[in-house]
């Protein structure tokens, strides 16, 4: 099956939108019972960290240390001290950018 | 609270959500993705999170049908927590038939939240269109912004974009670490998806960490108690 970028966008819309619509259906028991709802919110975290994981320390599939990790930890401190998330993002860029432009 | 503090929140919120929309425009189009598919995702897909998943695989991965089969399944699982806002807010709105597909559409992290925090149920539904519709113009037209200026800017790792990918993940996973099982599954999942990445195909380890989550979540390991 051949999976083209323009399907995946309107498949994974209609994906994303049926959870808001079904949450507006179904009986809020089915839903509220404490497993489900910790599974999901594991779920959340778990997505994301693994997309942390790959978008900051991988390339071409291969485990990778670069200007991603200073930038990174840049990051996390600003996150600390509660800066707001253009920030964070735009100060996480600028240390990554400025020490590719030294370190060539 | 009066009409105009409910109004101005919801306006705040959309502006400061509108900001990091630019973020999501530029990493979409140097993900690879051109300026409407990014558009469609904003207006469509409507879920910042799921839009950064769906769009970090595609960047880590191509436009392989696996890549993009692990793009769709990463955003529909991130969207999962929409599913239960729409839970709280089905009370709030009391909409029937086909007058739930609109606020579907609009039941997101800061529509939910802003709602949530009105004390009575007038304040919270505007709450709930006021900043679901803010949100949803700022965020659309930011994307359009970003999606612009990441086209005009050439190499993403010249200007660390890529870092900026990672980060904006960080940043979304920050307010979610509450405790020690939340700050386990996170620190399991990245290690699980690093290790993982050189042997699966691109975009599946992050399947894979998101069965971490479920397994611990079904047994409650690490666990505090159950309400």
């Amino acid at each position: 099956m051949i999976l083209d970028i323009w399907t995946g966008i309107l498949l994974a819309s209609i994906a994303v939108y049926s959870w808001k619509l079904i949450g507006f259906l179904v009986p809020s028991s089915v839903l509220n019972r404490p497993v489900v709802s910790r599974s999901a919110a594991l779920l959340t975290v778990a997505l994301l960290s693994a997309l942390l994981g790959i978008q900051g320390f991988t390339a071409d599939s291969q485990f990778v240390l670069d200007a991603r990790m200073p930038a990174l930890a840049v990051g996390a401190v600003l996150l600390w001290m509660r800066a707001p998330f253009i920030v964070m993002v735009a100060a996480a860029a600028a240390t990554a950018a400025i020490i590719r432009l030294i370190v060539g | 609270m009066a009409k105009s503090a409910v109004l101005s929140t919801s306006i705040g919120v959309g502006l400061a959500t509108g900001l990091y929309g630019v973020s999501f425009g530029a990493l979409s189009v140097s993900a690879g993705l051109d300026v409407w598919q990014t558009q469609v995702l904003s207006l469509l897909m409507f879920s910042g999170g799921s839009q950064f998943a769906f769009i970090g695989i595609i960047a880590a991965s191509g436009m392989g049908s696996v890549a993009v089969g692990a793009a769709v399944v990463s955003a529909w699982l991130l969207g999962i927590r929409n599913g239960f806002y729409a839970v709280r807010m089905a009370p709030i709105l009391e909409r029937v038939g086909l007058q739930k597909i609109l606020p579907a559409l609009l039941t997101i992290d800061e529509s939910t939240a802003v709602a949530t925090a009105q004390s009575d149920k007038r304040d919270q539904r505007k709450g709930f269109w006021f900043t679901g519709l803010a949100v949803f113009v700022f965020w659309n037209l930011a994307t359009l912004l970003g999606a612009f200026l990441g086209d005009a800017i050439g190499d993403p790792a010249t200007w660390g974009l890529d870092a900026a990918a990672a980060a904006a993940f960080l940043g979304l996973i920050w307010p979610r670490l509450k405790e020690g099982q939340s700050l386990a599954v996170a620190a399991l999942s990245m290690v699980v998806a690093v290790i993982l990445t050189p042997s699966l195909p691109a975009g599946v380890p992050v399947l894979v960490a998101g069965a971490v989550a479920i397994l611990f979540g079904t047994f409650n390991w690490l666990a505090v108690k159950d309400k």
